[in-house]
């Protein structure tokens, strides 16, 4: 078979088959049934997530978040505390007015990080 | 499975049957020869390839699955003929089918032609029709075409080779 034939049948092949566009009414038809096993899942997913927290052995997640949560906060709160210390010592006339500017501090930061949050 | 894992494997489902439903449906309606079967088959081929997306996702190996799903279609496609007993209930070459895929000006120009190239496709041996089907109304390379009919490169150049050269004796008067 020469080049040139060769081309030409295969010209004529490609216009013979050509790709025939799906009707419109399947389009839908499957778009339709694979929507309903989507929405099935997604049902599923909420379902799973209810019955997951009634589940005591879900529970160390978000216990864990919130200890590591509470932790940094309480970190964060002394360390601007500390760093208010020197200034508080200089200002307070004894020890007890010391103490009392110091638990306002870590009063006034904590309230501050809960603004935050 | 877990159902968030299963909902994104919904998303990327729908994503595969966008991009490839105008592929099963021509590939389905060359094959069976008619709107009506050419429909269930593609519809049968998506809701078959849902349930085996998984695996064929995690087996693939980022390979595109066009193959996979003209595969599918293939082997319903031949359960359909089992079931049935016969061959297409319409023809390929008959004139419907000319005019519902050809443009009039197809037509006009080269009607002769292609209802030789047609009737020719229609008298090949069904592997080698299938491999024309995938090569020329789908687009797929050699190795698609390998995947998707479960032989090897080199036997699906053959096969297509033979399969043109045949159609070439077929619609060239003597």
């Amino acid at each position: 078979m020469s080049e040139a034939a060769r081309f030409d049948i295969e010209q004529m092949l490609r216009l013979a088959l050509t790709p025939v566009e799906p009707p419109e009414d399947l389009r839908t038809r499957v778009e339709s049934t694979l929507q309903e096993l989507t929405d099935a899942a997604v049902d599923e997913l909420d379902g799973w997530e209810l019955g997951a927290m009634r589940d005591p052995r879900n529970w160390v997640r978000p216990v864990v978040a919130t200890a590591v949560g509470a932790t940094a906060g309480t970190a964060l709160v002394v360390l601007r505390v500390r760093q208010q210390r020197k200034k508080n010592a200089a200002a307070a006339h004894s020890p007890l007015d010391l103490a009392q500017r110091t638990l306002r501090a870590a009063v006034g930061e904590a309230r501050k990080l809960a603004r935050l949050d | 499975m877990d159902p968030r894992d299963k909902a994104k494997l919904d998303r990327a489902f729908t994503e595969l049957y966008r991009a490839h439903l105008r592929d099963v449906y021509s590939y389905a309606y060359y094959r069976v020869g008619n709107h009506h079967d050419a429909e269930d088959l593609t519809e049968q081929t998506f809701l078959q390839a849902y349930r085996h997306f998984e695996r064929a996702q995690a087996e693939s190996d980022g390979r595109p699955l066009r193959p996979w799903l003209i595969r599918i279609a293939h082997n319903l496609a031949a359960n359909l003929y089992r079931d049935r007993s016969r061959r297409p209930q319409t023809s390929i070459d008959d004139t419907t089918m000319l005019s519902a895929v050809h443009t009039t000006e197809d037509l006009v120009e080269g009607r002769d032609e292609l209802a030789r190239i047609i009737e020719g496709i229609h008298q090949l041996p069904d592997e080698r029709r299938e491999a024309l089907i995938m090569r020329f109304a789908l687009g797929m390379d050699n190795r698609e075409i390998a995947r998707a009919m479960g032989k090897t490169d080199g036997a699906t150049k053959v096969l297509l080779h033979r399969a043109i050269k045949q159609l070439e004796g077929i619609v060239t008067p003597a």
